[in-house]
Order: C-alpha cells, then sequence, then structure tokens
C-alpha cells in the first residue's frame, strides 16, 4: 500500500511539474519579450530604473532554461512575482480572490451533489412521465450556456418575479442565483454517471441474489447499489473541479462578483501573464490533489482496490 | 432465445427516436443558416435600420431588432457560419492532434504511451477554460484564435479515448485470429483495428461538436472570440444583456439556439454509441 | 469416492402428496423494442415435497425464464401472460410485489448461475449472510453472527470465523457458490431454485457443489428445482425430468423412464448428442506408419508476477508430447491448467521461456518476424468463442478471404472460388457469404471460423476449446464436421478442452494437464478404462452423467 501511494505521489508531482511547463511554455517562453512591452508602455509611468529592476525581478535577460527554473523556483517558495497591471504581488492578488471564489464554488458543488442525488433518486423511484423527465434532464443541464443560464436567472428572478434582489442584495441573497447557475451544469455530469452506475449495478447477478432473499426494492437500492455506485461517482465528482473552476469564472463575470473569475478576465484582458500563469499552476495542484485524495478514498469504498495485483487472482 | 415465437398481432415497428430525428434536423437547419444565410434571413445583419432600435418581436422582425436597430433573426442565423466553423475547427484540431497522439500511444505502447498519457493528464489537470484563456493569450483574439485555444484543450480527450479504444480493439480475438492468419502489422492495423476503434471516435466527435459551440460561445460572451460587430451567438448574448431589462429576448434567443445545437449534438452524439471517457 | 444413487432407484413419489409447487399452461412474454416474443409457451409441471426436478434445455428453451417466473424476478421487460404458479396450493403468480418479498428467501430461494459476480463485492461474506435473517425479521445482532457461523460451516467454509470476515474476490469460485448455497439454505426454504448452479465451475469443483447441494437438501427435506443445459447432471442429481425447447415441455417423467425410452425425437437427439451419455464411438486405430506432424519437446512458459519484481509465475512447466500426423491429440484440465498457453505456444502466439515446439522440421519457439508469418499457413488456431474472434465489420466472405489476401497473390476470381468452396465444405449455403457475423447463429459462427483456418490448407489446427460454448446440439454437428474434415484433408488437430466426455468423442491421444504439468499421457482409451494418477482418476469420476459402470471402472 505505502509502495502504490509513494507511486502515485511521484505521478502527481510528475504531472504538475508537466502542468508548470504547460503554463511557462503557453505563457512566458514563447510570446519572447511580451511582457516587457507591456512595462515600456508610457501610461504606466515606469522609469527605466524599475523597468531595468523589473526585468532582473523576472529574469527576463536570462536565457530561457535559467528563465524556466527561476519561475519554478519561485513558484516553489510561494513567489508567484508581480501583476504588471495593479503592481502588486500575485500572492497577495491570490489571497484576496481565492476565499469568495472557494465558498461560491463549494455552495455550487453541494447544490449540485443534491441535485444531482435528487435526479438519480427520481430516476430510480419516480413513477412513469417523472423517470423520463428526471433521466433527459443531464443532457439538457450539460448543453446549458452557463453564462445565458446566469442571465435568465437574473430576467426571471429578479426582474421578472422579483424575489432576488439585485441592487445592495445581503451577501446571503448576492450568492442565491450564482450558486445555482454555477450548480446546474456541475450536477449534470454527477447525475449522468449516477444514474448509470445504479442502472448496471441494478442488472448485476448480485442485485438478482439480493432480490431472491426477500429484499425489496428499497432495500436493494440503499444497501446493494448506493455502496457500488458510489466509487465511479466520486472519481467523475473529482474530475469535475475543473469544470467548476471554469464555471466560477464565468459565473463571476456575469454576476459581477469579485473573485478569481474577475481576477482572470481582468488577466487576461491585460495579458497580465504572471496572474494568469499563478491562477492555472494553482488550479492543477487543486486539480491534482483532489484526484489524488479520491484515489486514496475509493478502498475504502470498494474492498477490490485496497489490495494492489499482487495476490490478486 | 432465438427460437422465441413472436405473439400473433404485433407487428416489429422501427421508426428512429423522435428525438434522434429532430436532433439530425436541428443540425441540419443550423448547417443549412450557415451555408446559405440568405435564404432564411431577408435583412441584413450587419446594417441597422436608424430609429427602429429594440423592437419587440413582430412580422417583419420575428425576433425584434436589437440596439443598432438590426434585425436579431438575421444577426442569429448569420451567427451560425461563425460558430460552426469554429466549431468544426475546434474538432478537427483535437480529432488530428489526439487521435494521431492516442493511436501512436496505443500501438506502440511503451515509452510512447507512458509520455502521451502523461501529456494527456498534464492538459486535463488544467481547467479547460483557463487552458484556451492561455492559449488566446498567447496567439492574441479572435474567432480562428479562440477555435484553436477549444481544439487545443480537446485533444487530451481524443487521444485518451482513441488510445483506449485501440487497446480494447487490439485485446480483441478477431485482432488476434487476423495474426494468426499471417497479416501483417499494418494490414491489421489498416483492417480491424482502425475500423473498429474509429466509432467511438466518432462519437466523441460528435459530442466534441457541441462542447466546443458551448466553449466557444463562452469566449465569445467573456470577449475573446469574434469582435463586434461579427454575429457570433455568445457575443450575441452579450450585447443583449446591457438591454436585459427591456428586451430579454434580445439574450434569450440566441442562447436557445445554441441549447438546441448542443443538446442535438449530444443526441446524436450518443446513437452513435459514445464511450464517454 | 463414491456416488449415492438410491434416490433414482427408488420409486417416482408417489401422486397422493400434495404437490409444493404447481407450474400449470405458465406463458411468458418479453416486450424488447416494440415487438413481442414468447419465451415460455404453456409449461407444466409439479414438484412434491423433498423432490428434485431437473428443467433440461438449450439456449433459448425458455429453462431460465421459467425459473426466474417462479421467483416472481422476471427481468422488467418481462410478463406472465397466462397459466398459474402455485406454491403449497397459493396460486402466487398474480401476487403483489409486497407479498412476494415475504415469501421469497424465506419459501424459496435461489441458487445463481454465475458465483463470481453474484455476490456484492464491497460487502463481507458475513454481512451477505446475515442479510437474508435480517430482511426476514431478525434483529438480534448475536443470534443474527451466531447462525452466520454455523451456515458456513455447514456449508464447509472453515474457519466460519475467518470467512466470515473476508470479501468475495478473496474466495475462489467454489468457495464463492457455497456462500450462495448458505445464503440459499438459511431459512430452510421449501424450494431451492438452482439456476445453473455449476456450469461456471471446474467438473471436480462441480461435483463438490452439486454433493453439498444433495446433502443439505436432503437433511432439510427441501425441493429442488435444478436448471441445467447439461443432461449428465440432470440424470445424476433429479428424481424428475422436465425437457424444454423453445419454450415448450418436449418431455416429462422420472429420469430413468426417459433416459432409456425417450419418448420425443428431441430429446431421443439430445441423449445421442450429449457427450457423456454418447456411447464413445470406437476411432480407427492409428496407423503407426504416419510421420509424427507436432512434437513438443519440455515446453516452460514464465510469466512475472505483476506488483512483485521479480517472480515468475510457471504456467507450463517441463510439458512435452507427440502427435501423429492425421491424428486428435486433446489437452484436458481444468482451469489454470496450462493447456491453453500451450496450444498458444504451439500456434505461435506466445514465445515459450524454454523447450521446443516442432511442427514438421520448423521449431515454432524459435520464429519471428517474417519466418513465422509465413509459418502461420502451417498452424492454425480456432478460438473458443466465435463471437469474439470474427470481426463485427466484414462480412463472412471477407474474414474467409482474408487469410489468402496476406500470402503470394493470387487473382480475385481464384481466391472467390476457394472462399466457396470451404464454405460449402463446412456446410455452410452460399448466402452467408454477403452477411456479416452478427447475422449467423453460433454454431455458425463457429463453421466459419473452421473455415477460416482451413482456407490456408494449415497441417496443424489447433483448437481451443473451440466447441465449449456451443449448445450439445450444435456442438455434436460441429465435432461431426471436424471428424469428416480430418479423415478428407488428413489434417492433425491439437484439441483443448476442459470437458473431457467431448475429448474422449474425439481424440485419440491425451495428455492430462494439472498446474501447468502434464500428470497423464496416452491413447485416450486407455487413459479413460484404466487412468493410473489421482487427478485422472477424480476428473473421470466427475464427469456428470457418466454411466455407473465407466465411474466404477475410473474408481
Amino acid at each position: 500500500m505505502s509502495r502504490h501511494l509513494a507511486q502515485r505521489l511521484g505521478q502527481s508531482l510528475l504531472v504538475l511539474l508537466a502542468a508548470f511547463t504547460v503554463a511557462f511554455a503557453l505563457l512566458q517562453a514563447l510570446p519572447g519579450d511580451a511582457v516587457l512591452i507591456k512595462f515600456l508602455d508610457s501610461t504606466m509611468g515606469l522609469t527605466a530604473d524599475q523597468i531595468a529592476e523589473l526585468r532582473i525581478a523576472y529574469g527576463a535577460d536570462a536565457p530561457l532554461w535559467q528563465q524556466y527554473l527561476h519561475t519554478l523556483g519561485n513558484f516553489l517558495s510561494g513567489e508567484f512575482g508581480y501583476s504588471i497591471r495593479a503592481g502588486v504581488p500575485v500572492a497577495r492578488l491570490l489571497a484576496e480572490n481565492i476565499p469568495p471564489t472557494l465558498l461560491l464554488a463549494s455552495l455550487a458543488f453541494g447544490v449540485a451533489s443534491l441535485l444531482a442525488i435528487l435526479l438519480a433518486v427520481l430516476s430510480q423511484l419516480g413513477f412513469g412521465w417523472v423517470r423520463g423527465f428526471a433521466r433527459s434532464m443531464p443532457p439538457f443541464f450539460v448543453a446549458v450556456p452557463v453564462f445565458w443560464l446566469g442571465i435568465m436567472l437574473i430576467q426571471v428572478f429578479s426582474f421578472q418575479l422579483g424575489l432576488v434582489s439585485v441592487i445592495a442584495p445581503e451577501p446571503w441573497e448576492e450568492l442565491i442565483l450564482p450558486v445555482l447557475t454555477l450548480a446546474v451544469p456541475i450536477s449534470a455530469p454527477l447525475a449522468q454517471v449516477l444514474i448509470r452506475n445504479i442502472d448496471t449495478v441494478l442488472n448485476e447477478p448480485f442485485v438478482a441474489v439480493a432480490r431472491a432473499k426477500g429484499a425489496t426494492h428499497a432495500w436493494v437500492l440503499w444497501r446493494h447499489v448506493a455502496r457500488n455506485a458510489l466509487p465511479s461517482t466520486l472519481t467523475m465528482a473529482g474530475v469535475l473541479f475543473g469544470e467548476l473552476l471554469g464555471g466560477a469564472v464565468v459565473t463571476e463575470t456575469v454576476f459581477g462578483l469579485s473573485g478569481l473569475g474577475g481576477l482572470t478576465q481582468q488577466a487576461v484582458a491585460n495579458q497580465d501573464v504572471a496572474v494568469l500563469q499563478a491562477i492555472v499552476v494553482l488550479s492543477a495542484v487543486a486539480f491534482v490533489a483532489i484526484s489524488l485524495a479520491v484515489d486514496l478514498l475509493l478502498p475504502l469504498l470498494d474492498p477490490r482496490l485496497a489490495v494492489r495485483p499482487a495476490g490478486a487472482a | 432465445m432465438s427460437g422465441a415465437n413472436p405473439v400473433a398481432g404485433v407487428v416489429p415497428v422501427r421508426l428512429p427516436p423522435l428525438g434522434l430525428t429532430l436532433a439530425w434536423a436541428v443540425v441540419g437547419l443550423v448547417l443549412a443558416w450557415a451555408v446559405v444565410p440568405g435564404l432564411f434571413a431577408w435583412q441584413d445583419p450587419l446594417q441597422g435600420i436608424a430609429g427602429r432600435q429594440l423592437e419587440a418581436p413582430s412580422l417583419e422582425h420575428p425576433l425584434g431588432t436589437d440596439g443598432l436597430g438590426r434585425d436579431m433573426l438575421a444577426r442569429v442565423i448569420h451567427g451560425a457560419r461563425e460558430s460552426l466553423l469554429g466549431a468544426f475547427l475546434a474538432v478537427s484540431v483535437g480529432l488530428v492532434f489526439g487521435t494521431t497522439l492516442g493511436l501512436l500511444a496505443g500501438a506502440r505502447g511503451g515509452i510512447v504511451d507512458a509520455a502521451v498519457m502523461r501529456l494527456v493528464d498534464t492538459l486535463l489537470a488544467i481547467p479547460s477554460l483557463l487552458l484556451s484563456l492561455s492559449v488566446i493569450i498567447l496567439l492574441g483574439f479572435g474567432s480562428i484564435n479562440a477555435a484553436i485555444a477549444v481544439g487545443f484543450v480537446s485533444v487530451a480527450h481524443f487521444a485518451r479515448l482513441s488510445r483506449s479504444e485501440v487497446l480494447r480493439v487490439r485485446r480483441a480475438e478477431y485482432v488476434e485470429a487476423a495474426f494468426g492468419s499471417g497479416g501483417r502489422f499494418l494490414a491489421v492495423l489498416w483492417r480491424h483495428v482502425l475500423p473498429n476503434a474509429l466509432t467511438s471516435v466518432l462519437a466523441l466527435a460528435a459530442l466534441q461538436f457541441g462542447s466546443a459551440i458551448l466553449a466557444l460561445s463562452t469566449l465569445g460572451f467573456l470577449g475573446y472570440g469574434a469582435p463586434p460587430p461579427t454575429p457570433e451567438w455568445g457575443l450575441l448574448i452579450a450585447e443583449g444583456r446591457d438591454f436585459l431589462a427591456t428586451a430579454w429576448w434580445l439574450t434569450c434567443t440566441p442562447g436557445v439556439v445554441v441549447l438546441a445545437v448542443v443538446l442535438s449534438a449530444e443526441r446524436i452524439s450518443r446513437s452513435l454509441g459514445a464511450r464517454r471517457t | 469416492m463414491k456416488i449415492d444413487i438410491a434416490p433414482r432407484l427408488a420409486p417416482a413419489p408417489a401422486t397422493t402428496v400434495a404437490p409444493l409447487l404447481e407450474v400449470e399452461d405458465l406463458a411468458v412474454r418479453y416486450a424488447s423494442g416494440g415487438s413481442v416474443r414468447r419465451v415460455v409457451d404453456g409449461v407444466s409441471f409439479s414438484i412434491a415435497p423433498g423432490e428434485v426436478l431437473a428443467l433440461v434445455g438449450e439456449s433459448g428453451s425458455g429453462k431460465t425464464t421459467t425459473a426466474q417466473a417462479v421467483l416472481g424476478l422476471l427481468p422488467a421487460n418481462g410478463a406472465i401472460e397466462r397459466g398459474a404458479i402455485r406454491l403449497d396450493g397459493a396460486g402466487i403468480s398474480r401476487w403483489p410485489e409486497k407479498r412476494l418479498t415475504a415469501l421469497r428467501g424465506a419459501r424459496i430461494s435461489l441458487i445463481p448461475q454465475d458465483p463470481t459476480t453474484s455476490l456484492n463485492p464491497v460487502r463481507t461474506i458475513g454481512a451477505q449472510i446475515a442479510e437474508i435473517l435480517e430482511i426476514h425479521g431478525e434483529r438480534d445482532r448475536s443470534l443474527i453472527r451466531e447462525r452466520v457461523l454455523d451456515l458456513l460451516s455447514r456449508v464447509g467454509l472453515e474457519p466460519a470465523e475467518m470467512r466470515a470476515g473476508q470479501y468475495p474476490h478473496q474466495l475462489s469460485g467454489g468457495m464463492r457458490q457455497r456462500v450462495l448455497i448458505a445464503i440459499a439454505v438459511a431459512l430452510r426454504p421449501g424450494l431451492i431454485v438452482a439456476d445453473e448452479p455449476t456450469s461456471a465451475l471446474d467438473v471436480t469443483v462441480q461435483r463438490r457443489i452439486l454433493d453439498l447441494i444433495d446433502e443439505l437438501r436432503r437433511e432439510d427435506g427441501t425441493s429442488v428445482l435444478l436448471v441445467t443445459h447439461d443432461l449428465g447432471v440432470a440424470t445424476d442429481r433429479a428424481d424428475r425430468v422436465v425437457v424444454l425447447r423453445n419454450g415448450a415441455v418436449q418431455e416429462a417423467g422420472p429420469v430413468r423412464q426417459v433416459l432409456a425410452a425417450p419418448r420425443s425425437a428431441y430429446t431421443r437427439q439430445l441423449l445421442q448428442d450429449a457427450p457423456s451419455l454418447a456411447t464413445p464411438r470406437a476411432r480407427p486405430p492409428v496407423s503407426g506408419a504416419t510421420g509424427i506432424a507436432l512434437k513438443v519437446e519440455t515446453l516452460v512458459q514464465e510469466y512475472p508476477v505483476p506488483g512483485e519484481r521479480g517472480r515468475l509465475f510457471r504456467a507450463v512447466d517441463d510439458v512435452g508430447f507427440e502427435v501423429r500426423a492425421g491424428t486428435t491429440h486433446a489437452l484436458v484440465g481444468e482451469s489454470g491448467s496450462g493447456k491453453t498457453t500451450t496450444a498458444r505456444c504451439i500456434a505461435g502466439f506466445l514465445r515459450p521461456t524454454a523447450g521446443r515446439v516442432l511442427v514438421g522440421e520448423t521449431d515454432v519457439a524459435c520464429l519471428s518476424g517474417e519466418p513465422l508469418r509465413q509459418f502461420r499457413r502451417q498452424v492454425q488456431l480456432v478460438f473458443q468463442n466465435p463471437f469474439a474472434s470474427l470481426d463485427p465489420r466484414q462480412t463472412i466472405a471477407g474474414i474467409v478471404e482474408e487469410p489468402l489476401r496476406n500470402f503470394e497473390p493470387i487473382p480475385k476470381a481464384e481466391r472467390e472460388r476457394q472462399v466457396r468452396a470451404i464454405i460449402e465444405r463446412v456446410g455452410l449455403p452460399d448466402s452467408v457469404l454477403t452477411r456479416p457475423p452478427a447475422a449467423l447463429s453460433g454454431g455458425q459462427r463457429q463453421r466459419v471460423a473452421i473455415a477460416r483456418a482451413l482456407v490456408l490448407r494449415p497441417r496443424v489446427v489447433v483448437l481451443d476449446e473451440a466447441v465449449s460454448a456451443l449448445d450439445v446440439t450444435v456442438q455434436a454437428r460441429i465435432l461431426e464436421l471436424l471428424d469428416e474434415l480430418q479423415q478428407d484433408l488428413g489434417l492433425t488437430y491439437v484439441f483443448v478442452s476442459h470437458d473431457l466426455a467431448v475429448v474422449r468423442l474425439i481424440a485419440d491421444t491425451v495428455s492430462v494437464m494439472r498446474d501447468g504439468r502434464v500428470v497423464e499421457s496416452g491413447a485416450t482409451e486407455q487413459v479413460f478404462q484404466a487412468p493410473e494418477s489421482n487427478y485422472a482418476r477424480e476428473l473421470i469420476a466427475a464427469i456428470p452423467g457418466m454411466t455407473d459402470e465407466a465411474r466404477k471402472a475410473a474408481e
């Protein structure tokens, strides 16, 4: 087990290093000195000395591989450089913007999970058209453009029905529509996987055995299907993290919330490479950490994974 | 149960399911919009009529007019070209590069496989929107660049699916049998592995076509795609947003069109036997 | 090892006793994709208390559907069209689900077909046995625990304490089937439905499992509805037998009577085709004049053990035998015996770790690349599963033609002529040529696979469980075809099988394998009449349906 853990950890670190390299290649290496063109812009009002200082700070004079190692070293020590636009350390921008996004994302994920479970339960226990409805919802949810959904929710709930105030809302009120907007597209793949898994497990011979023992449908669903359908749903949940973050960026833009979304928007608009690079690398770190956690959690749910191939036959 | 007796009076009827027919109809219509927009829209999508701004839907303007007095229906119809071309380009990029990488990894195995799969892991570890934004920073804004960015993101999906398909088919007994009857490597690859592996790749392409339209409209909405006044669905939604309180239909209709096309692509993909990754 | 055949000699249960289960004029239909098929049509039978009734039939006969209907567990698209199922005189076929759940497990229980997938992989054995007690209202934790341990030792899973805490994947197939039997007998039901309970198991395990079911049902006085495709199993274990075909009863009666004097033509055919019941036809003696077509010497095949660096698993260990041209040599053994690995080495699919495989003068073990490819014309392999070994996207003509296209160019017209000739030779009509494999039955597909193997005119054909997946009547036709082809074309066969009865019908010589080694070899009849090794004796004795004389001879 510990060897497996070490192996898995090494693999994760490799992926992280590669993710950093991709981000570096896309953002820093290829456009060459594009970063410095920004600084030479007279509106920024930087003196020649300051520019020279920045050049050194960025290591922009050095050959590419030195820049690479330099940036990598900085990232490892938690030093993400300076935002060109705001002129403050990227680390500070991140510290300010991550908490609201984290709150939005986790609330949305919670709502999405509830929604997915609701759809899955309806797809099994509902009657007639309810079952069909529950099954046709996920593809529909996937196909909805997030930004459009947000706008439509504002239109319906704020403008038409006046249920949620958009002008000077309470902090909790402010979050209702964004959380809903973000939860819908996230719930779809979760519900899809859950429904598909439940269907598959229900066709397994051990379910027939359970029913031959005299178990009712509800007993079978609860005692047999749930545990077996969970592992791959959990894996899916881990994979959805990227979607969640991307969705948060769009949602924050639509609702004008502060957070990573706004920060990303500004960074792209201003070619603020250092900020975007930090966001990309950090989200890769989060993604890898989540999938690692999921991997370590799976053996607890499925004893077949607890023993590595060694003795299994 | 091959020898079952058919019950008298019940004639098996095989019609394509309604949803699938509808899906193909939607895709066909939108394709026609893209190829010959003039057949469907008589009004100019770019030139507004002064004094006719923000009109509600009427016979003359079935979807109303926008803030510059342009016919909304014409803009939605002409927008199809931008979106479909973009999605087509994006899927081509993903399909060509991803499938090549996947085939290579699956057929060669060993170190090539390990390298390709780690690359795929890496691309999947970065949220797709951030990845396409990074590519856009590199290439600059614009509709073609947005399409390439979206395609770049899908490379990983195509690579992973085509690799696993190749591995699945290679393990199949009929491939072994083909080698057993004296087949050369390339002949077996061409006769058996490719045709059998490509079905799911095709299904994924249909699915990705929908996702690409969705992603492109998102980039368009954020302002990184086609510049105004090009009619592009995401951009239309962004433009309409300013008049949400007074003219909600400007935002609503392009969104419904995107929704319908993406939903149709998903349905068609499912009918092709998509093996989701 | 002694088989108790007493119940079969006992008179048929008296009709005065009220039957436990009565099935009357049962019809079941399935709806799928807009069409409706009736798969059970007018089936009637009854089971007396303590009686074993076998429901025998080939695939599509409706035997499993009938069993599912008795349990009230038809698939969602199946429905009882007409007829009655009565348990203890009460018509249960129209009962609502709620009433049925109280009945299932308590009065009727199930021993399923495939033990590997019939236990929930994420729950312990103990929990799964305890479940049936919990469902039927037992709340006392310590009592449940006690009952579970008791049941585990009753089915021979010791030490019960340890077994209760294990997960299904930690047990072998036979042990898992014991767990399922423990569940089935837990509440001492009146009737156990055993749906092909041993089809997925090795013969020696099958025998022990069937013995266990026999023993337990006798102790509790339970009736058994035994669903099986194997007439041998039915004759060994049942008091009475019902033969089904296409959803209708062909024949019913006491086992002895059906065996001795079958009334329907179909039953006669079944009896004739069942390898274990058939009298082995004397094969023409192998003439010593013919040369050796295939010689295997000190063959060793090792695999690295996954997850353990440097450790090797020896799948084939010092195997050797000779096959004379124009004869059939069988490799027989249970799962894990190394028979398939040996076959794959012979066919050039695996490069052995050590040893030689001589076909004529060529050592297959040294070939690779182009010489190996050229060599393939001489040795062809026919796979077990005709559903998997044919490319679903090719037509039959394309499949059979392909080997010809791999070697020196032949004009298209000549290729077509050869394809037609070989298709006719294996007994298929011309009309199949343009069809895809999916449009053919299992037996037809295996004929296509044989045609593909023969179109290159090989000297040696390796048949890897080539008839194991087929129904007995289809199996018998394929065996006849193989025999004919051998006579006409002078082919040499290596016949890999787990089924000793089939081996006896087709092989001239045999090697019995176990754990990668040959434990006994010789002329087939000699091995069957006077086996020397304990293992061969045990294998032969385990063949279901063997005549008592044959069994005595073996023991």
